[in-house]
């Protein structure tokens, strides 16, 4: 037992600049396609214009014959390179189904953007050209768009399986209750959903570049993606490589949001290609290609059912789900639904009475999987816009609603029945600071006035209160869900002799500003100048161990692993300076990078003259091992629990349908704050996300399943101009699971976003007999529900 | 064809095919790829440099119309180790994170201060109506804009 | 995206360019900004075998007082007409217009004869001329005319210009001290419009015109004869449609357009009336 580090916060919990940015602006980074390789070839991926259709016949000699082609290969020439098929690795049920899936498909297309073949030449403009030059003969079949419909069965995706639903998973908390509960309660809703599909759209492309050593047998695969190490562990596994002979190093990497948590087709077939050829390979990816051919995200339909007694407290909660998988299973694509399985009674009081249950379809669409908040964003739009219907219902306030609901602070930890422990929380505080924030009682009055005025300009405001399970995550608790890996994060701490300090990370960030809030940790806790401190990562030769970057993960896993490396390299020189002090490791006292004795101050010894001490190792205690090095790997007991507040004001042009969003107020919880600037970043950029959902975003695809929206012109990413300021507030619960005492942030704002936004607007319209209005709220969407609900009247 | 194009005040005098596009121009033959592709439709602004000194998209213009003209690049900005002011804002407010839509949107920022000094926050937000961040959600960009406007009116 | 290959050439002077497409045949293309043709050539939707580049012919950027309208030469950028002194005064709705156009980026090298040329229903220049009854003028090897805008745009993306016709300028009536109004709906600020109003109000004359309203810019000449005959602006916005064809989109159903024109051909009227 020591005596931990009680030195006062200096540098954590201020506003500290990013060290990421001068780099970042002045163009000096390097995203993977900026990486200059010479002699690589171009690998280009044609891709089939149809969402269903057997591939009769590929010849690929017209592309062969082009200038600058070096190969050509169809799907079933490629069949040699795979010992397997793609990773798809977590069987939630026993009788899960899998459909194989390889990087270039063979007997069908199962989606517009599945890759059929593929080129290899000199550039990327000539291999482009050559695939204008391959000749393929398809036989088109029905396409499976609509996920009612493909859960019927009536035209199969993968033949083999029989059937297009691979898995139905339950939770089942209290059946008997449950029906107990809907047979008599006061009051119950039942709602359908619809979570329309999300392009996620990182604004760089992926890019992939690998680069062969033919006789060494090494093969280093940069990529952009949030996972090196994963990735590297699933090449290896995929490709039946030995997993030491495999590098992956994400460069600097633009945006993720879940779209590059994956293995990849072209991934694998960089990697298989350039070992064939013995060349480099490198590809990147067009927007279009994107589009088609990067994960989507959501694609469920949800019916929700809420029971609650006369005063609107909740007695159960029944929900069940349609989730659309896309034409095949990609890394994570089963599992996202039921990441939000456990939070569909939200922030409220439930009893032991909860039934969840979801079936997995395969379409032949694009593949979903994760995309920002994965399976939570969508558990907490559905119980956030029932709670609104039921206040409805009951006839109360949708804050009185939820204020008569809300998990007390009292109650925390608070063990709900799902088995999982709240570690934390104080709703109502979080809720009444944005109401307060958001002056929720003036804009109730100007509704009431603009209302008594008839106006059609009409004012909405809606409100959302969240828990985010994340910081992904206890690796027993991954292990009952079945899932193959573990949730633990390393870190390595390591003061070089002149008392600079390397930090190790198993985290890969590409945008959250990690170095700058990694440095910050490490500065407080050994009494260093944030800037004295390195990070590396997202190199699997420099930092081999690691789990990586989603779920909100980095700071609550890694970061804390960083925290403990920290406290073992204190634990290390506290030995070295007692040895050399002559007195006993407990009467040292360790603040801003100096042991000193306890009651006789002018014994003492900085942290750089011990880092010399351990470097030079001229004087350490009998068997200590040289260097101020240690290494941590941080299993989480727990997941971590963000929450918070949102509100949103809107107002609607009753002529046009127009949306337009005149306030926005986060209140988020995310426990201790390390570096509060980033914290608003992650905070402003999911919100906007979450409203982007709301208002802007949606993959169409029309009934012969083709994506209509595959650019950026048809897909509404929205710019400055269209959405507005946020307003952040904060309350601070501290996690008491972890040392640091922090939770995730990185998914908090597109969580709580959607459900506020979509609240607004039903509440702006319900004046007007409109309750429900689906994702997106187009103005042409808005307009035709208020039409519908004067019946049709202007 | 071959062509000559001044890039950050350096002529360089390169062989190019007319397809090509001026953005590719300056990322693989003078090897600046600080100019980011971000779409494929005009859409999205990492691509955006200052051809004579104004804002454009380099995906939409070919480097055979660029023959003769000036290009600025986000490599240009910084000069003697000192960010330009708009680069210094965007740090100072948070108006990054991954800074893969950066380099396009500080130099539409510094153009739209060129045309409009003092802006208001709507000219701000229209001003950047060409440009798409996927990470910051606006608001500390908006706040950089403002900001490096600010800065410049109380210096001159 | 990459475009096809193809040849290029750059025309020093109008004649140079009209000399040059007859050399070169069908399958040559104008290009002055690029903003319309480079992005369906990158999309491969467009691949002319040679580009005459006629963005160099400085003689065609310019707006000037010709006496009775004002003359724009073709190759004046969209941001050159927003920013126009003389058009602030003699023309503020067109200028207004091409402050709509694209983004800032786009307006800085898309040019008011480019876009008129490209005859995008959806865009806000060609509407906007049409609505201020202007008119265009071509060069070819067989000498210059002048089209009325009205007789220009004859289908989607379609005009009367013939392939080795040259659009040299664009001319518009005077109207200082006219009301006018322009409306564009869309869903982000840089997307072209789901529908838009290019309108003017003047000593009793009128001109509206819709965009994004049919396969053509269109005139919505029922709204203006409703107006010539005393209708208020509310009852002969109603007509809005009456002359236009409108399609479907993603963002847009027939029902829903020619209900949108209604209501922005009022508001523009309305704000033109003030």
């Amino acid at each position: 037992m020591t005596v931990t580090d009680t030195a006062p916060s200096k540098v954590i919990g201020t506003r500290l600049l990013r060290r990421e940015d001068a780099a970042l602006l002045t163009g000096e980074a390097k995203f993977t396609d900026d990486l200059v390789v010479a002699g690589a070839l171009h690998l280009a991926v044609l891709r089939s214009p149809y969402a269903h259709a057997r591939i009769v016949s590929v010849d690929v000699s017209g592309a062969l014959a082009l200038p600058g082609v070096v190969a050509a290969y169809s799907g079933a020439d490629l069949m040699a390179l795979w010992p397997g098929p793609m990773p798809s690795p977590w069987v939630l049920t026993p009788d899960m189904l899998q459909p194989p899936h390889y990087p270039i498909t063979v007997d069908k297309a199962r989606y517009v953007g599945d890759g059929v073949a593929v080129v290899l030449a000199r550039s990327n403009t000539e291999a482009r050209d050559a695939l204008e030059a391959i000749d393929v003969v398809y036989e088109a079949l029905p396409a499976v768009v609509d996920l009612e419909a493909a859960a019927s069965d009536a035209v199969l995706v993968h033949d083999e399986l029989g059937t297009n639903k691979i898995y139905t998973w339950e939770l089942k908390i209290g059946e008997e209750a449950v029906a107990a509960a809907f047979a008599s309660a006061a009051h119950t809703v039942k709602e359908r959903y619809i979570q329309q599909r999300l392009i996620p759209m990182a604004m760089e492309p992926r890019a992939v570049l690998v680069v062969p050593q033919p006789f060494g047998g090494d093969i280093t695969l940069y990529s952009a993606t949030q996972i090196p190490h994963l990735l590297k562990l699933f090449v290896a596994l995929t490709l039946g490589l030995p997993e030491q002979s495999v590098r992956v190093v994400a460069p600097s990497v633009g945006g993720g949001f879940g779209s590059k948590l994956n293995v990849y087709a072209e991934e694998l077939l960089c990697v298989a290609l350039a070992r064939k050829h013995a060349s480099p390979v490198r590809w990147v990816e067009e927007r279009t290609e994107n589009a088609q051919a990067t994960i989507h995200g959501r694609g469920q339909i949800q019916d929700v059912e809420l029971a609650a007694d006369a005063d609107g407290k909740l007695l159960a909660v029944r929900v069940n789900l349609l989730a659309d998988m896309g034409g095949y299973l990609q890394l994570l694509t089963q599992s996202i639904p039921i990441l939000g399985a456990f939070l569909y009674a939200g922030v409220y009081d439930l009893p032991a009475a909860y039934s969840f249950s979801c079936t997995g379809v395969m379409t032949t669409l694009t593949p979903t999987d994760a995309y920002r908040g994965a399976g939570r964003p969508e558990a907490t739009y559905a119980i956030e816009r029932a709670m609104d219907a039921l206040a409805r219902k009951v006839g109360v306030d949708p804050y009185e609603l939820r204020k008569r609901n809300f998990i007390g602070k009292e109650q925390f930890p608070y063990t709900a029945m799902t088995g999982l422990t709240y570690d934390s929380g104080d709703h109502a505080t979080a809720a009444a600071k944005a109401i307060e924030m958001a002056d929720y009682a003036g804009v109730r009055a100007e509704q009431s006035a603009r209302r008594a005025a008839g106006s059609t300009k009409h004012l909405g405001i809606g409100m959302s209160s969240y828990f985010e399970m994340c910081g992904l995550a206890p690796s027993r608790v991954l292990a009952s869900l079945n899932y193959p890996a573990g949730g633990w994060e390393a870190a390595t701490v390591r003061v070089l002799a002149t008392n600079k300090v390397q930090v190790v990370t198993g985290a890969s960030p590409h945008g959250q500003g990690h170095e700058t809030s990694w440095s910050m940790i490490v500065a407080d806790k050994l009494g260093v100048a944030p800037e004295d401190v390195d990070v590396l990562h997202s190199d699997t030769a420099i930092s081999p161990l690691g789990l990586d970057t989603y779920g909100s993960r980095s700071l609550a896993v890694g970061g804390v692993a960083i925290d403990m490396a920290c406290d073992k390299v204190v634990d290390k020189a506290r030995k070295i300076v007692a040895h050399q002090l002559e007195c006993a490791e407990e009467d040292l006292d360790f603040v801003g990078g100096v042991f000193s004795v306890r009651g006789s101050p002018s014994q003492s010894m900085a942290l750089a003259a011990v880092a010399w001490e351990a470097f030079s190792a001229h004087n350490l205690p009998d068997g200590m091992e040289p260097n101020l090095e240690a290494h941590t790997t941080y299993d989480p007991p727990n997941f971590s629990w963000p929450f918070g507040t949102h509100i949103c004001v809107v107002e609607i042009d009753e002529e046009t349908g127009q949306v337009e969003v005149l306030k926005y107020v986060a209140v988020d919880d995310c426990g201790n704050q390390i570096n509060p600037l980033i914290v608003d970043g992650q905070v402003h950029g999911g919100v906007i996300q979450g409203l982007a959902q709301a208002l802007f975003e949606e993959a169409v695809y029309d009934a012969d399943g083709n994506l209509r929206s595959s650019t950026l012109a048809e897909y509404l990413v929205p710019s400055a101009a269209d959405v507005p300021s946020i307003t952040t507030g904060h309350t601070i619960t501290p996690s008491p699971t972890n040392p640091l005492g922090v939770k995730g942030i990185g998914e908090a704002g597109t969580i709580g976003a959607a459900p506020a936004v979509i609240n607004a607007v039903c509440d702006a319209l319900s004046e007007l007999g409109v309750h429900n209005i689906a994702m997106p709220a187009s103005p042409q969407r808005v307009w035709s529900a208020i039409q519908a609900a004067n019946g049709g009247m202007k | 064809m071959r062509i000559s194009v001044s890039v950050n005040g350096t002529a360089y005098e390169r062989e190019v095919e007319p397809r090509t596009l001026l953005v590719h121009f300056l990322r693989e033959d003078i090897g600046l790829t600080g100019t980011n592709v971000g779409c494929d439709t005009s859409s999205c602004g990492a691509c955006t440099v200052h051809l004579n000194g104004e804002s454009a998209k380099s995906c939409t213009v070919l480097a055979v119309q660029a023959d003769g003209q000036a290009v600025t690049t986000i490599e240009g900005l910084a000069h003697d180790g000192v960010l330009h002011p708009m680069q210094q804002a965007f740090h100072e407010q948070h108006g990054l994170q991954c800074g893969y839509c950066t380099p396009g949107m500080v130099m539409a920022a510094v153009s739209l201060l060129d045309e409009i000094p003092n802006p208001t926050e709507q000219q701000v937000r229209l001003g950047l109506e060409g440009n798409l961040c996927r990470c910051t959600g606006y608001h500390n960009i908006v706040k950089a804009v403002l900001a490096c406007a600010d800065a410049r009116t109380v210096s001159a | 995206m990459i475009p096809a290959a193809f040849d290029y050439v750059r025309a020093g002077s109008a004649d140079e360019a009209v000399a040059l497409i007859g050399e070169h045949g069908e399958d040559a293309k104008f290009l002055a900004g690029g903003h319309s043709l480079l992005p369906l050539m990158k999309l491969r939707l467009a691949s002319p075998s040679v580009l005459i580049d006629v963005a160099r012919i400085t003689d065609l950027s310019y707006i000037r007082d010709a006496g009775d309208h004002v003359a724009i030469g073709a190759l004046t950028r969209h941001h050159d007409v927003e920013h126009s002194e003389l058009l602030a005064q003699l023309n503020p709705l067109l200028a207004h217009a091409a402050s709509h156009v694209g983004d800032p980026q786009v307006r800085h090298r898309g040019t008011i004869g480019g876009s008129i040329a490209h005859a995008d229903p959806a865009s806000d220049l060609p509407a906007t001329v049409l609505a201020l009854g202007g008119s265009l003028v071509a060069r070819s090897s067989r000498g210059e005319r002048v089209i009325p805008a009205s007789e220009f745009f004859v289908g989607f993306l379609e005009s009367t210009l013939a392939p080795d016709e040259l659009l040299t300028e664009v001319r518009v009536p005077k109207l200082a001290g006219a009301g006018w109004g322009f409306q564009k709906f869309n869903r982000r600020a840089q997307d072209w419009a789901i529908v838009g109003v290019a309108a003017w109000r003047q000593n009793g004359n009128a001109g509206v015109a819709l965009v994004n309203m049919g396969s053509t810019p269109v005139l919505a000449t029922s709204v203006v004869t409703a107006l010539a005959s005393g209708a208020s602006v509310a009852e002969a916005a109603e007509l809005a449609a009456d002359d236009a064809e409108p399609q479907a989109d993603l963002n847009a159903s027939i029902e829903y357009r020619t209900h949108l024109a209604k209501v922005l051909v009022r508001r523009a009227l309305e704000a033109a009336s003030a």
